[in-house]
């Protein structure tokens, strides 16, 4: 756990988090105020569950990069010798620390914000977001900050991440794996290939957190595609699974500490897609994508910044 | 001609005793694609994965981020039909070293449309950073690991396994984006890959006595498609170009021959021999050879086509050809 200097009064975990998880919240709306749009829906869900990550429930080094994200390097390729990926804003990659994927790459605004709000990214580094020739990209690519591996086609995260820790599994590294998952990525079959090879090699150095939100981009999830008892589903595939309080920082927390017995460990971290941003509400079920209609509109948004604090 | 059993079973055993980066991963169909041995032999660098083919893909990419080099072994069908959005972003977009062997190209199983990777090649050579090669003989399989493992990127193979011929001399290895050049000629410019190269020598060997003049190249790289010797073999004869591949016509090596004429104003004529834009069916290889023109008959057929006259070669007499293993020609003119 690293803490930035701004909140080094902070008198517990449970307090920086909530900071950070109300700066999420605060940043991506102020960002979608200035571009009319933008993924806020998945700032109220995942709030929470990223800043308990980044916070608390994630061993990580500190940011080996640039405060200020360098420019796009290029597609990679054998003649593009400067090219990097994001993951140095999570720290140096070393056996005993933990890694991070995210798998929804739509989230890559949310995403972004939570690493300014851990002292990983300059502000300024927002400003380039979706910006020709910038690496901070609206669908996170691996050069984007916080990313580390092509996630935007959902469902290949977990198993890039699953290459990823059995390397790590057959070092005999003690750091952890941890991926940010929807769950809509549980209509993927690949996912559950996933699942089933993490049982097979017993992976429980992997940790899953699942943003269930139920919504998916036409609607609500019941109406797209049931997932059903999306935890009994889990442990039939011999997943250690935990539903919690999205929003509850203990309980999301709570789960990560315990050790690991050989079961990939997953918390299906229940949300509320408009948690914080209650204009949001009357979306439903459309929430994937904010736009605002009129001047009105975004005049309502602007004022509830002050209480996102 | 010497036969060889499991020629790749044996290979990959030896060649990577001495590469702990070497992994290999299986998806339920391991003595079938010739691993059994490496599995037998190294168990804790063999990875069975079960059918789970989009999953392998993606998780060969994140290994091989980790400095491994995972060799993925299954039916070629199911590697690019299975899982080409796996491979395009888990694989060759980061420009990972993935090395997927594909096992049955083309028509070589009886197993039917499900199991016959037709347009892999098509498939492969569209992708950004992808090498694509292709083995046509025991040679090709014994020294084509080397020359992938040196790639910078994703490499797909498109591997015979089983009883195969050897057609080229056992101190020739594989070379990265070089022909082997089977015999010189300036009549017809005739490039094969594969399986077809054993048929088309069959070919070559008959007519060079009835004084045909032949320019022979086999292409065992796909991807790159830049070797000199293809632009010279035909920017070098009169009558015509033929490309036999175990493929269908469209985007396969016909179709990258096509594209080095074109570029370079090559006014030829340009045969492309293989699958006529057609699925294929359950048979056995020979049938399926003769069905869709795939045989050596076949390319008799279209050379007296090009030139205008008939020979009289029949079936037996093709047969009855004994082929050895050949030095390239091109290596005997390097000397």
């Amino acid at each position: 756990m690293t803490l930035s200097s701004s909140s080094r009064a902070a008198r517990t975990w449970q307090e920086e988090a909530g900071r950070v998880a109300r700066g999420i919240r605060r940043r991506v709306l102020e960002h979608i105020l200035r571009n009319n749009g933008g993924y806020m829906s998945q700032a109220c869900s995942s709030a929470e569950t990223l800043a308990a990550l980044y916070t608390r429930i994630m061993n990580l080094g500190p940011s080996q990069a640039p405060m200020v994200p360098l420019p796009f390097p290029g597609v990679p390729g054998p003649g593009n010798t400067g090219y990097f990926t994001g993951a140095a804003y999570n720290g140096a990659k070393r056996s005993d620390l933990d890694r991070f994927f995210l798998s929804p790459a739509h989230y890559a605004l949310v995403l972004y914000a939570a690493l300014i709000e851990t002292g990983r990214m300059a502000e300024a580094g927002l400003a380039q977001f979706n910006q020709d020739g910038a690496s901070v990209e609206m669908i996170g690519a691996e050069h984007s900050p916080g990313m580390e591996v092509m996630t935007g086609s959902l469902g290949q995260g977990l198993s890039q991440a699953l290459g990823v820790a059995l390397a790590r599994q057959r070092r005999g590294d003690t750091g952890r794996t941890w991926v940010y998952m929807s769950d809509g990525e549980f209509h993927e079959g690949q996912t559950w290939e996933a699942f089933a090879l993490m049982h097979h090699y017993q992976m429980d150095k992997v940790g899953i957190y699942v943003d269930v939100n139920g919504q998916c981009c036409d609607g609500k999830m019941e109406s797209v595609l049931e997932l059903g008892d999306l935890k009994a589903r889990l442990e039939a595939f011999g997943a250690r699974v935990f539903a919690v309080d999205g929003h509850d920082l203990d309980a999301l927390a709570a789960p990560a500490a315990l050790e690991p017995d050989g079961r990939p460990l997953v918390v299906l971290a229940l949300t509320d897609p408009a948690r914080g941003v209650e204009p949001l509400r009357k979306n439903a079920p459309k929430l994937h994508y904010l736009r605002f209609k009129n001047e009105d509109e975004r005049q309502l948004y602007a004022s509830i910044l002050s209480e996102l604090g | 001609m010497e036969l060889l059993q499991k020629v790749h079973a044996r290979n990959i055993v030896e060649w990577a005793k001495d590469k702990p980066e070497v992994v290999v991963y299986s998806a339920d169909l391991t003595s079938s694609c010739e691993a059994d041995l490496f599995r037998d032999r190294y168990p804790d660098r063999f990875f069975s994965m079960g059918l789970t083919e989009q999953n392998m893909l993606s998780m060969a990419g994140g290994m091989a981020r980790e400095g491994y080099t995972p060799y993925i072994h299954t039916f070629a069908v199911f590697i690019y039909r299975r899982a080409l959005d796996q491979i395009a972003m888990s694989v060759a977009y980061p420009n990972l070293p993935v090395r997927m062997i594909g096992f049955l190209p083309g028509i070589l199983t009886p197993g039917g449309a499900s199991h016959q990777a037709i347009e892999d090649v098509a498939v492969m050579r569209s992708l950004p950073n992808m090498t694509v090669l292709e083995t046509g003989d025991a040679t090709d399989v014994e020294t084509i690991l080397d020359a992938a493992q040196a790639v910078d990127g994703p490499v797909y193979i498109r591997m015979l396994r089983g009883e195969i011929p050897r057609l080229f001399d056992k101190a020739e290895p594989f070379v990265l984006n070089r022909a082997r050049v089977l015999s010189r000629g300036t009549d017809i410019a005739l490039i094969t890959s594969g399986i077809c190269t054993e048929e088309a020598m069959r070919v070559t060997h008959l007519l060079k006595e009835k004084g045909v003049s032949i320019q022979h190249l086999h292409v065992s790289t796909l991807k790159p498609f830049t070797d000199p010797q293809v632009l010279e073999a035909v920017s070098g004869v009169r009558y015509g170009v033929i490309t036999m591949e175990n493929h269908t016509v469209i985007g396969g090596l016909g179709s990258a021959v096509a594209e080095v004429m074109a570029e370079n104003g090559v006014g030829r004529k340009l045969v492309r021999m293989g699958l006529k834009d057609t699925f294929a069916h359950g048979a056995s290889r020979q049938y399926l050879m003769r069905e869709h023109g795939l045989d050596a008959l076949a390319l008799v057929g279209e050379v007296e086509k090009l030139l205008g006259r008939s020979f009289g070669i029949e079936e037996g007499d093709l047969l009855a050809v004994r082929l050895t293993a050949v030095h390239s020609e091109a290596k005997a003119e390097a000397l």
